[in-house]
């Protein structure tokens, strides 16, 4: 047998991609939630300049790519890189490196701390096989999801429920002008009456009132379950609201063993699709067993976005 | 009482010169600022209140608002 260049180990965990060229392979780099140390930064430009091309590529799901890596550099990317400091990220059949805004810290409209779940589901859950297919997992810090959390096999996004305390209000009106869902209204007293049928928990009659007289009485994160994007895609839809920020993982886990266990024999399946042959309810009823104050009462299957022709209704 | 009019100034000037206006002015001082309805009276309202300004009232007039405010102490 010829004598073994490369440690085969590294190629195990996934996050080494054959390219077109000869010998040449992409490195997809573990960047949990985009958040990146400007040390890190500069490592990995040392290193992407050392073996690669000249340039990276920071993939749409927040990864850096190094590109054009000789297979035979592979030991010495990943001993330079630093094993502790950037790890390789993962393909296949796995869960996969969490993405998110950059939630409450320093953005405006962030409600919760989206990089602190990111990190913490990346360390806990990231590369577990399913068995199936991708897994994929996003954080939202607001509703209004610029990371498009309802296109990942679970995506959460962060949610508070207001509260009024009427003897701050100074009647200005401007947080019912402001809720676009049409929950607030000014009453009689020219206070505002809050509808909470309408609410979508985005927080902006909290941010505008200029007391403070609303404040948020609840907060934690909307999941949706079920979607994906690619050829056939899926929007999630909800399952749970107001889930507490420490138990997203366990959350999170319990979809997975759901996964496991419903798409056994079905091969290359993703968990939208799963749930679509299985029924919501059997996906809800289980996730009630662990998190009865948070599922909500039903929901309805992953809605399907007719992206491909023949569109319905056409004949080609 | 000092009027400001801020109208036709966008975010974030409109709060960067509400700022320097209120540099100028005793702390307990009663001022007015005139804003656009849109983002400068969701914002603008709010960034000078977590400044340390007491806000007194704010009301809409004709296609604008009035902001009342006391100046705070550092
Ligand atoms: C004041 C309001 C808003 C603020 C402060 C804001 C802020 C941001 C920030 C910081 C990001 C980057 C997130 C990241 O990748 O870490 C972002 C991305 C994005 N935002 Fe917003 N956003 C606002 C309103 C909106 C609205 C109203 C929409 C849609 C109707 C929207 C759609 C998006 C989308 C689609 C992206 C992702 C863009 C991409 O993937 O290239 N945003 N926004
Ligand atoms: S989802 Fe909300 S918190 Fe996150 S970047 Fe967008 S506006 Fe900001
Ligand atoms: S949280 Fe959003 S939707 Fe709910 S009342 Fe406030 S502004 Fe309206
Ligand atoms: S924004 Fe605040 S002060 Fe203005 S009406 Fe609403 S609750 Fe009252």
């Amino acid at each position: 047998m010829a004598e073994q260049k490369i440690d085969l180990r590294n190629l195990k965990a996934g996050g080494f991609i054959k390219e077109r060229g000869k010998d040449l392979f992409t490195v997809r780099l573990r960047v949990p939630g985009g958040r990146m140390s400007v040390d890190r930064l500069s490592k990995i430009a040392e290193v992407a300049q050392k073996y690669g091309k000249g340039y990276v590529h920071l993939s749409v799901r927040q990864s850096i790519e190094l590109i054009n890596i000789n297979f035979a550099d592979f030991d010495a990317v990943v001993a330079e890189l630093g094993e502790e400091q950037q790890k390789v990220a993962s393909c296949g059949a796995r869960v996969r490196v969490p993405t998110a805004c950059g939630g409450c810290e320093y953005n405006p409209n962030g409600l919760v701390d989206t990089q602190k779940s990111a990190l913490e589901v990346d360390q806990k859950l990231f590369g577990t096989a399913t068995g199936h297919h991708k897994f994929k997992v996003c954080f939202a810090g607001c509703p209004f999801d610029c990371p498009k959390s309802a296109i990942n096999d679970v995506g959460f996004q962060g949610a508070v429920w207001p509260k009024l305390d009427a003897d701050g209000c100074i009647s200005c009106g401007l947080c019912a002008k402001s809720c676009t869902e049409g929950a607030l209204s000014m009453g009689a007293d020219n206070k505002p009456v809050f509808d909470a049928a309408r609410c979508i928990y985005c927080g902006d009659c909290i941010k505008v009132c200029p007391t403070g007289a609303w404040s948020a009485e609840r907060k934690g994160y909307t999941v949706r379950i079920g979607g994906k994007w690619g050829r056939r895609p899926l929007v999630g839809t909800l399952y749970a609201t107001f889930v507490p920020e420490e138990r997203v993982v366990e959350f999170i886990a319990t979809v997975l063993a759901w996964y496991q266990e419903k798409a056994e024999g079905a091969g290359r399946v993703r968990l939208g699709d799963v749930i679509i042959r299985e029924g919501w309810q059997s996906l809800l009823e289980r996730l009630r067993g662990y998190f009865p104050e948070y599922v909500v009462k039903e929901t309805i299957a992953p809605q399907v976005i007719q992206s491909q022709l023949p569109l319905p209704g056409q004949h080609v | 009482m000092q009027s400001i009019d801020l109208r036709g100034v966008t975010c974030p000037t409109n709060f960067v010169m509400a700022k320097l206006e209120l540099e100028d002015v005793e702390v307990g001082t009663t001022v007015e600022f005139f804003l656009d309805d849109g983002e400068p009276v969701k914002n603008v309202p709010r960034s000078l209140k977590d400044e340390g300004h007491k806000l007194l009232g704010l009301q809409e007039r004709e296609g604008y608002y009035v902001l009342t405010l006391e100046k705070g102490g550092e």
